[in-house]
């Protein structure tokens, strides 16, 4: 089910901020990719969907938005981070949470260690708390570029207890999605952080709090199929691949193509799972709209 | 040794008995005690056989056709069942049966996924692959069940929730989120039986339960192993390998501590002896059901809030 965007013809990744020089990403497949940019620098970049060649220095104005034809960009966790919160105001939470390796798999162990070296990151989830608009919020952002932002027993685990804590401390939370689902390598301890990170959100709904769900390119799988289709109010990026399939598992189950459109941001909102789509810059003003018709805690 | 392997050596030692027994007919020569040895023998060679099954081989009984479905067991075990269907917001699912009835003096609500009994039949139930209106269906019959405070059984037996155009468009993803953030908090006593093959998110969704039960040859993962070598290693023809690799089986489960207990199969598998399996199953829900009754329902939520916890 988490099998569809794999195929998918990388746009040129930006550099991320830990990364120095040009880096070798792991892919969720486990195959070592090289990421090289092919114009020196990272000056320029190619919009994956328009295709104009863009000047970098423009994209990271916009917010990793092509200036051309308003094209997302995936963004990592620390960007968005850095793109929404209040400066300084963040505090991230179980940054130090130990890997499980339940199925005692050491390909696994090794590939995550190389991606911890590379990425900065201890998984594929940072979270939280921190003020957004002037508000007191838990954060929980999903970072593709570590193993297709899948969730295992560490990210269930960081997710549950920040919705934990969001509960202890009635603070609303607001999680940024961007995962292949549930992650593999664990097997059905993976497929088990989605009972429990939902538990976890219905006891948060149950205390009369405010969870936001902003789903991002891709968010598919186990994640689609648990709390990021759970929130009070759910919104979305445009264009973004969301589904409970993946785009290739169900062309092969059903053998026909896939219709034009199919498993978008705009798809979804057309059938009723989302409540709006939202462009990246206009993201921190519709939450801190909804944070104050919610009453959050004013920092 | 392979069942197959086994299977051989069986097939030859009751080739054998049957040649001493003619011989010892048209001879009139006392072989009894031979015969006997020999049948121990055969036994003892069954049992190894299941005993020591590998984990595909395991998942070639779970998916066996001849393997008893929800229904089979349902109409044993239950009295009165009485089918409700529909979710009330686009159609009745086929993949997903449920209803309420008699366990013994107890009214039950009773869920299942349902394989077909032949290739017709599986046509029609989708091979136990639920849509999302099978899910809504689900979850209404559970809320039903929290109304009137009756204990829910859930039969789990899927390759996993349907992927499909018209599943996407009803949303899948939201179908099975939200039975699993619903089940959390249903003020009810939950039972679910892995009967067969537990597929993912599609066999979770009836799988947040009081407690959780496989069948000794059922399997219960995250993708069939056949997704998952395809995924990690592009081959799906590796999955043999990969079930070997995902500690699929009830026993796996059982001591990872994710499932509460296994229910011994009749020698051969359960569809051996569908009325055995029965029987253990229903001896099993009735001695776990005043358990979990007894639990005063704050108690039974956390209980069950902290079994996923610490998962």
């Amino acid at each position: 089910m988490l099998g569809g965007f794999f195929k998918k013809t990388k746009y040129i990744t930006m550099p991320r901020k830990t990364q120095v020089k040009s880096i070798s990403h792991l892919n969720f497949l486990g195959v070592q990719e090289e990421v090289q940019p092919s114009i020196p620098d990272g000056m320029w970049q190619k919009c994956k969907k328009c295709g104009q060649i863009l000047y970098t220095k423009d994209v990271e104005e916009q917010d990793q938005v092509c200036p051309d034809c308003g094209y997302h960009f995936r963004l990592s966790a620390s960007q968005r981070i850095q793109q929404l919160m209040d400066p300084d105001t963040f505090e991230p939470w179980d940054e130090d949470l130990v890997l499980q390796n339940p199925l005692q798999d050491n390909k696994y162990l090794e590939k995550m260690k190389q991606l911890q070296e590379q990425t900065g990151l201890g998984d594929a989830l940072i979270s939280g708390k921190g003020s957004l608009g002037g508000y007191a919020i838990v954060l929980g952002v999903m970072d593709s570029g570590f193993l297709m932002g899948s969730m295992g027993t560490v990210v269930g685990e960081k997710l549950t207890r920040a919705i934990e804590r969001a509960t202890q401390q009635k603070l609303p939370v607001v999680l940024f999605t961007a995962s292949g689902g549930a992650r593999m390598q664990e097997g059905i301890f993976s497929l088990m952080q989605m009972a429990k990170t939902s538990a976890a959100l219905a006891k948060h709904q149950e205390a009369g709090l405010l969870s936001i769900i902003v789903l991002t390119d891709p968010t598919t799988g186990g994640v689609t199929a648990s709390f990021a289709m759970l929130g009070d109010i759910i919104l979305a990026e445009p264009e973004a691949l969301i589904g409970f399939a993946g785009p290739r598992v169900i062309r092969q189950t059903i053998g026909q193509q896939l219709p034009e459109g199919f498993q978008t941001s705009e798809f979804l909102l057309q059938h009723g799972f989302i409540d709006q789509i939202v462009t990246r810059k206009e993201m921190k003003e519709v939450i801190t709209k909804i944070l104050a018709l919610h009453e959050g805690v004013k920092v | 040794m392979s069942l197959g392997e086994f299977q051989k050596q069986i097939q030859e030692m009751e080739k054998k008995i049957k040649e001493i027994h003619l011989f010892s007919q048209q001879q009139g020569v006392d072989l009894s005690e031979e015969l006997k040895r020999m049948e121990e023998k055969l036994q003892n060679l069954r049992k190894q056989a299941y005993y020591n099954l590998t984990p595909w081989e395991k998942i070639t009984i779970a998916r066996k056709m001849e393997r008893p479905t929800a229904l089979d067991y349902i109409q044993y075990i239950f009295t009165d069942f009485m089918e409700l269907h529909g979710d009330r917001y686009f159609g009745d699912d086929p993949a997903i049966i449920g209803g309420i009835a008699w366990l013994e003096k107890i009214p039950v609500t009773v869920i299942g996924q349902q394989k077909g009994r032949n290739t017709k039949e599986n046509i029609y139930q989708n091979f136990g692959m639920p849509h999302p209106e099978g899910y809504r269906k689900a979850l209404r019959l559970m809320k039903q069940a929290e109304k009137f405070r009756r204990p829910i059984i859930c039969f789990i037996d899927t390759p996993g929730a349907f992927c499909g155009i018209g599943a996407e468009e009803r949303g899948q993803g939201e179908a099975i989120a939200r039975n699993l953030l619903e089940m959390s908090m249903l003020k009810t006593p939950i039972v679910s039986l892995v009967i067969g093959e537990g597929g993912s998110g599609g066999a979770l969704a009836l799988g947040v339960a009081d407690q959780i039960w496989m069948l000794e040859h059922s399997v219960y993962s995250i993708l069939s192993p056949e997704g998952y070598a395809s995924i990690l290693w592009k081959d799906s023809n590796r999955a043999e390998e990969a079930a070997e690799k995902m500690k699929l089986t009830a026993q796996d489960l059982k001591s990872f501590g994710i499932i509460d207990g296994v229910l011994k199969e009749p020698l051969g598998g359960a569809h051996e002896d569908p009325k055995a399996m029965a029987e253990t199953i229903k001896k099993t829900i009735l001695e776990i059901i005043p358990k979990i009754q007894s639990n005063s329902m704050e108690e039974l939520l956390s209980k069950r809030y902290e079994k996923f916890r610490k998962m």
